[in-house]
This record gives C-alpha cells, sequence and structure tokens, in this order.
C-alpha cells in the first residue's frame, strides 16, 4: 500500500510546489504595487501590505502616458491581428483551393521566411520606416505586423482538411470562389481561425523589439516599451515598476481566461513563441 | 474546378493573393533581401552608404564583443535549454497522472507564458534584488546568503536563466503534455505485465515514444533561445560590465547605439547562420539517434 501511496505523494508535492512557484511571483508582483513606496524597501520584505494603497498607481499615471500606452498597444493589437487573420485566410485559400502556376514555388517562398530570424528584417525595415517618415507614427507601428506567414501555413493546413464535397456543392450551385470562401471554407475552419487569433493577440500584445525601434515619442510607445521606460526612469521605485507591470499584464490574462482553450492549443500548435 | 479562364481567373487569383504575398513581399523579402545587401555597406544613415565587400564580416571576426556575446548566447542555452526540458517533462508527467485540479494548474502555468517578457524581466528584477528581494530573503531563512545577482557578473547570467525557465516552463509543458497524452496506455501496462518496474517503463516505453515531442521541444527552445533579448535588455542591458551581452543585443546596440546599420546586418546574417547551423546539427543527431524518425 505504501508503495502505492509514495509516487502519488511525491507527484502532488510536485504538483503544488511547481503551482506555487508559478502563482507566488504574481502576488508578490501584486503586493509590491499596492505598498505605500516608502515601505517597499524594507529587510525583511514586508510580506502583507500593512497599509495598501493606490498610490502607486496614481503616480504611474501621473508620469507617463500610460493610459495613451495601453490605447497603442490596444489599436496595434486589433488591427494587427484583424489584417493577418484577414489577409492569411484570403492567401491561404489561394494556396488551398486555387490552381494556379508557381503556386508551390511561392509557398516555398512563405517556409523559406518562416525560418529566417526576425532580426534579419529588423534593421532594413527600420530603414525604410524612416524614408517613408513612418517612424513614430502608427503606419510605422502596425504595418510590419498585418501579414503572418505562420497565420497562412496554419490556415492553408486547416483549408486543406475541409472536405470537398462541400465545395463541389456549392459550385455546382454557381457560387464563386469569394462565396465558398466565406460561406463554405472559412465556417469550417474556425478552430484554426480562433488559433491564429488568440496566438497573434499574445504575440502582438507583449511584442518589444519592433516597437522598441520604430517608436521615439512616448506618446507612440506600447505598454512593453512604456514599461520599460517607466523603470529606466524609477530604476529603484518597484512598487511603481510593479504597477506598470500589472497594468501591462492583467489585459492579457484576463483574456486568456476567457480563451483558455484557443490559447493552450494555439502555443501548442505554433511552437513559437 | 470552378468554371474560370485567362483575366476571370487572375482577377480571383490576385484578390486573394495581393494582401498576404504583397505584405510577405514588401515586410519580410525586401528586407531580407536589402539586409543582405547591407551587410556589404557601411551606413550611419546621415552619410551616403559606402560599399565594403566583407570587411563586416572580417570585423565580426576580430570583435572581441561578438566574442564574448556568443559565449554569453551558447551559456545562456546551455543553463536555460536543459533545465527547461527537465523541469517541464517533470511537470508533464507529474501532471499527465494526476486527475483532480490539473486544469487549475495548466492555467496557472500559463500565466507566466501570456505575460510580457519586459513584465516578467522586471518583476524578477525585483524578485532578485540583492537586499530588498524576496529570493535573497527566502533564501536567508535557510541559512543561505543570497548572491548580487544581476550587480554580479557571475550570477547574472543564472538570474536571467532562471527568469526564462519560470516564463517558459507552461509552454513546454503543454508540449510535453501532449505528447504523454499521445502514448497508448496499454504500452505501458504491457511492460508492467512482462514486470517491468516505473523507472524502467518511462525509460523504455515513456522516453522513446516521446522522442519526436522531446525534439520538437529542443529544436524550438533552441532557435528561441539563440535569439534571447527582451529579458537581457531590461534586467541588465548586456552588464553588468558586459556580463551578459547577448548576439541579438549586439545587433540592436550596433544598430541603434553606435549607427552602424552595414554592422548590425551583418552581425544578423550570422546569427541566422549560427541558428541553421544549429537547427542541422540537430537533425542529424536526431537521425543519428533513432532508426525509423
Amino acid at each position: 500500500m505504501s508503495s502505492r501511496l509514495w509516487p502519488s505523494l511525491l507527484r502532488y508535492a510536485a504538483l503544488i510546489t511547481g503551482g506555487l512557484l508559478m502563482i507566488i511571483p504574481f502576488w508578490w508582483m501584486l503586493v509590491t504595487s499596492i505598498k505605500p513606496p516608502g515601505s517597499v524597501l524594507t529587510v525583511p520584505p514586508e510580506l502583507f501590505p500593512r497599509q495598501p494603497t493606490l498610490e502607486s498607481y496614481q503616480r504611474v499615471f501621473a508620469t507617463v502616458p500610460i493610459g495613451r500606452m495601453f490605447f497603442n498597444s490596444l489599436v496595434m493589437t486589433v488591427v494587427s491581428v484583424a489584417c493577418q487573420i484577414a489577409t492569411s485566410a484570403m492567401a491561404a485559400y489561394a494556396f488551398a483551393r486555387m490552381q494556379w502556376r508557381g503556386r508551390n514555388v511561392v509557398f516555398l517562398l512563405y517556409i523559406a521566411t518562416l525560418m529566417v530570424p526576425s532580426q534579419v528584417t529588423i534593421t532594413p525595415l527600420f530603414i525604410l520606416m524612416q524614408r517613408l517618415g513612418w517612424v513614430d507614427t502608427y503606419p510605422g507601428l502596425i504595418a510590419p505586423s498585418i501579414v503572418s506567414a505562420f497565420g497562412v501555413f496554419l490556415l492553408r493546413q486547416a483549408m486543406l482538411s475541409v472536405p470537398r464535397e462541400y465545395e463541389e456543392a456549392a459550385v455546382l450551385d454557381g457560387a464563386t470562389h469569394w462565396t465558398i470562401f466565406r460561406h463554405v471554407v472559412l465556417p469550417m475552419i474556425g478552430p484554426a481561425l480562433a488559433t491564429l487569433g488568440v496566438f497573434a493577440t499574445m504575440s502582438t500584445w507583449n511584442s518589444f523589439l519592433w516597437p522598441l525601434f520604430v517608436t521615439r515619442d512616448e506618446r507612440l510607445m506600447t505598454l512593453p516599451v512604456g514599461l520599460a521606460l517607466l523603470h529606466g526612469r524609477y530604476t529603484t521605485e518597484w512598487s511603481m515598476v510593479m504597477a506598470g507591470a500589472i497594468i501591462s499584464v492583467v489585459p492579457i490574462i484576463l483574456v486568456y481566461l476567457a480563451a483558455q482553450r484557443a490559447f493552450v492549443r494555439g502555443v501548442a500548435l505554433s511552437g513559437l513563441k | 474546378m470552378i468554371g474560370e479562364r485567362g483575366w476571370h481567373k487572375a482577377g480571383w487569383l490576385l484578390l486573394f493573393l495581393l494582401p498576404g504575398v504583397g505584405g510577405l513581399l514588401i515586410f519580410t523579402v525586401l528586407p531580407i533581401l536589402a539586409s543582405f545587401v547591407l551587410a556589404f555597406f557601411s551606413w550611419d544613415l546621415l552619410t551616403p552608404p559606402q560599399f565594403v565587400g566583407v570587411k563586416n564580416f572580417a570585423d565580426i571576426f576580430h570583435d572581441k564583443e561578438f566574442w564574448a556575446a556568443l559565449r554569453h548566447t551558447l551559456l545562456f542555452i546551455a543553463g536555460y535549454v536543459p533545465l527547461v526540458v527537465v523541469c517541464g517533462l517533470c511537470m508533464a508527467l507529474a501532471m499527465n497522472a494526476a486527475l483532480r485540479g490539473i486544469g487549475i494548474l495548466r492555467t496557472l502555468f500559463f500565466f507566466p507564458v501570456v505575460s510580457s517578457w519586459v513584465a516578467v524581466a522586471l518583476l524578477w528584477s525585483w524578485l532578485f534584488n540583492p537586499k530588498y528581494g524576496l529570493v535573497n530573503y527566502l533564501l536567508s531563512l535557510v541559512g543561505i546568503p543570497g548572491p548580487g545577482w544581476l550587480f554580479d557578473p557571475n550570477w547574472a547570467m543564472p538570474a536571467i536563466i532562471l527568469t526564462s525557465v519560470w516564463k517558459d516552463l507552461g509552454f513546454v509543458l503543454v508540449l510535453f503534455l501532449a505528447g504523454l497524452q499521445s502514448i497508448p496506455v496499454d504500452y505501458g501496462e504491457a511492460a508492467a505485465l512482462d514486470g517491468a518496474g516505473r523507472i524502467a517503463q518511462f525509460r523504455h516505453v515513456t522516453l522513446p515514444l516521446l522522442a519526436p515531442t522531446t525534439f520538437f521541444v529542443l529544436i524550438i527552445s533552441l532557435i528561441n533561445s539563440f535569439q534571447v533579448f527582451d529579458q537581457v535588455w531590461v534586467m541588465t542591458e548586456g552588464g553588468p560590465a558586459g556580463a551578459t551581452t547577448v548576439l541579438v543585443e549586439r545587433i540592436v546596440r550596433h544598430a541603434f547605439s553606435y549607427g552602424e546599420m552595414g554592422y548590425a546586418a551583418a552581425l544578423s546574417w550570422v546569427l541566422f547562420f549560427l541558428v541553421f547551423a544549429a537547427t542541422l546539427v540537430q537533425f542529424r543527431v536526431q537521425r543519428m539517434g533513432n532508426f525509423d524518425v
């Protein structure tokens, strides 16, 4: 009996430890953010705030345009995700359901670009934005993320497994490509669309390198960049920095909680971060 | 399939392809080509670009800071990849058999995954604070004097590694869980019937059947860790005293702090080459170890 119990105990101990290791840092982030600024740097650290206050949050809002940054992140994410889904779905349809010369070559091109790390394109993209006068502008911020090679890959895969009978029936009824695309294929790849949406949302909301490059003005910065800026200015004011971190993390966690299954599936499928 | 000829077909094709492929050309393909050309020039964006042939690449070869960044990147990989894979696998094994509450646990494990690197890096910068941070406090409770972490050249990279493992654990966990759940239960039972103990079962049934998943996790982790940047930039900016410079950090520095666009482009191609080579090596090793991949 005890030889059966031991592995179980070990297993649950490992799981509980793991769970605690995941949640305690977040809890500490929250606790630090609601402590009065003066009481943060104490030895030993105050494990439970005696006088919780929202003062640090107020200071964050007062010193950087965090509301504006939130809005920028929101705009960037919504526009990027919508465009990625739209352009990827249409291109995927062309690859999956249309016959044309050079189809395989162009698709190989897509795969090839997936292999090249994003850091290779960042320098020329910045130069392009500069030439266009798009540095520190919304177009400059959003443009590179309106298409997604990964999205085309994913959606093409999904479309290939839609049974042809449905389309054939639609063709018999005299449907055009657009009709088939919109009313036959798209509804049938719902999970893949959700997966792409979730993955694109997560990676755009959290993206750092490109917004860091292309925005100089605080009012154009996204949350991650703004958060780094906040930290740069108030390096030791941890209650403020943690407040900023909470502001940037809570929205995406809420989205995650609302769409959990799609998230997990999306991450597992993509394998990309 | 659909009755279409000539112009009509071309029209439809254009409609569907233009946004996606057009965007790809402008924002990916062209920049890749431009970057390749740029690597043979020297350009500070203010004066006209100058053709320098392979000088950038030769300079990289002689650049001490490049080699240091490469060393640090490899150090990061050596610490991060095994740790995240082993811990992720252990958690997945533990979770796979447990029946109650794993939904909640998996949710918790994903909180770090969906958070931004900046937020996570700042959180752990605070946790690793030598004087007031929670980590050193907890260490002191068990009698261990905590090191200077991000302020100590010897401990900065370990701190970054631990932070990265914490963030990506849920991601690796989910991948391994998916792999584990696709292993038929009967295999383990058959082995048990033949008298195999738990450990033998694990070694001879689970692990081999998990090989494709493990391979996938290793490849993804390797490719991603070569490109490590966000957390390094936020936690140490490559310090202290250049102890945590990494390849992408070098690219960013040369492009933006030093205004050396051509050199930065050349560096990014060296990075691509390294990632490509490492991936190839992994594929070779995988093929050598398996007879039926």
